[in-house]
């Protein structure tokens, strides 16, 4: 592709190794970004299932959530219109207790994550465990605001930040990949922003 | 109705853009006319990505919403300048007329208007962009009847495509001024409630703030949250 005429780097270079191809550092800004009218979600009438392809069909109330063991992820986040954050910290917990509750039968591959909104997103089951997925709630030690997907969305920071759904409500597991709403709308099946996945066919 | 469920996956490769016109219709808003190399028909209210590259191959991209509609002959965009916007600032500032630039569109499935459906779009400051679309679509096929736009700006001079919007019938108010008898200030429920017979659709585009003070006067209307699709901006775009 040609060089833009008078285009030239005026953003320093990110500290070594943290920011991907196409990715700027926003600082202290959190941009928001969402297709659908912002819901009100009250963290009592709040839960999440995981069910699918699991031996044991799971919800989790907003109180039981909170019995299972807390942790905390730190570290940076990548959006696919090109702004990265660093050093955030969200808690919650994480996916692998929901999955180690809920028994993967041994076909399940892929998950489809559910909003409330009707909002979804796909993933490789194996983007989902490992210590690598949350589901949180605390943003900063604080409730994570709605605009952020509070009171709950989930936390899949190594992939751009639409695979992290808010108002995450249900984790669908499914032998094969079906897109989710972004995805249909052309946007990559996995999202690896080292990898710059952004849309279908990169 | 359409749910988040009927979209269709797309899939979009980059092309080139030439720059064949430009204006600065204010210092802090810039408008392009572009000629797309191997141009695919676009919905109104999807949009392109801009991708700017430096000699040592850095590069930069942002999305911008389409103004013009599909039968038109050039893509337009109408990019606001904020002050830093490694893009913004390079379009209003450095591109000319004649440079091409890498360009890959249209993206977008939800956020798009099906030329159909009797939709209201309830829109902010250059989140007027989108409506320009959905409107230039309207007229040409002659059915303006499916489509009302209430636009909102600081005041005249700063709410882009001022004059079009005018012409189409549009809903203009004003937050920071006085006009035709309406006191400055943000739109009233009452101020939207007389828009919304037959109305099926929504579309609400522009800051963050000014979504979810439009999703916000809807929901006071009674409109159900699941016809509402909502486009927000903010300094990522």
């Amino acid at each position: 592709m040609p060089v833009t005429r008078g285009f030239f780097r005026k953003r320093p270079e990110g500290p070594a190794g943290r920011l991907p191809p196409g990715q700027y550092d926003t600082g202290s800004g959190w941009p928001v970004l969402t297709a659908e009218a912002t819901p009100r979600i009250e963290p009592e009438t709040w839960s999440i299932t995981v069910d699918g392809l699991v031996d044991r069909p799971t919800t989790w109330t907003w109180a039981d959530a909170h019995q299972l063991p807390a942790s905390t992820y730190t570290g940076d986040i990548h959006c696919v219109t090109t702004w990265s954050k660093f050093d955030v910290a969200f808690t919650g917990v994480s996916v692998d207790v929901l999955l180690d509750a809920a028994g993967p039968q041994v076909d399940a591959r892929y998950v489809l994550v559910h909003s409330s909104t009707g909002y979804t997103t796909n993933l490789p089951l194996s983007d989902l465990v490992g210590g690598r997925a949350w589901v949180v709630w605390d943003y900063a030690g604080r409730p994570l605001p709605v605009e952020h997907g509070g009171p709950v969305r989930l936390l899949v920071p190594h992939l751009y930040f639409w695979k992290s759904a808010k108002w995450v409500s249900r984790l669908e597991l499914l032998a094969e990949d079906r897109p989710g709403f972004w995805e249909r709308n052309g946007y990559h099946d996995r999202g690896d922003p080292w990898l710059e996945q952004r849309y279908q066919g990169d | 109705m359409a749910s988040m469920e009927d979209v269709v996956p797309t899939v979009t490769t980059w092309s080139t853009g030439r720059i064949i016109e430009k204006e600065l219709p204010r210092p802090d808003q810039v408008r392009l006319r572009l000629l797309v190399e191997d141009r695919q028909h676009h919905a109104p209210g999807q949009h392109y990505v801009i991708r700017l590259r430096a000699p040592d191959d850095y590069t930069a991209q942002r999305s911008y919403s389409l103004a013009s509609a599909d039968h038109e002959p050039l893509v337009e965009l109408l990019v606001e300048r904020l002050p830093g916007g490694e893009v913004s600032e390079f379009l209003a500032d450095v591109a000319e007329v004649g440079d091409v630039l890498e360009v890959r569109g249209p993206i977008g499935r939800w956020f798009v208007w099906d030329r159909r459906t009797p939709s209201l779009a309830l829109v902010g400051g250059t989140g007027v962009v989108p409506a320009i679309s959905m409107l230039r679509a309207a007229a040409h096929l002659r059915r303006p009847d499916l489509l009302r736009v209430l636009a909102v700006g600081r005041d005249p001079a700063s709410l882009p495509y001022r004059d079009e919007l005018a012409r189409s019938g549009a809903t203009l108010l004003y937050t920071r001024h006085d006009a035709g008898g309406r006191a400055h200030g943000a739109p009233t429920a009452e101020e939207v409630r007389p828009l919304l017979d037959g109305v099926e659709r929504f579309f609400v585009c522009g800051s963050p703030r000014f979504a979810t003070l439009a999703e916000g006067l809807l929901a006071e209307c009674g409109v159900e949250p699941g016809a509402v699709r909502v486009e927000q901006f903010g300094a990522s775009g």
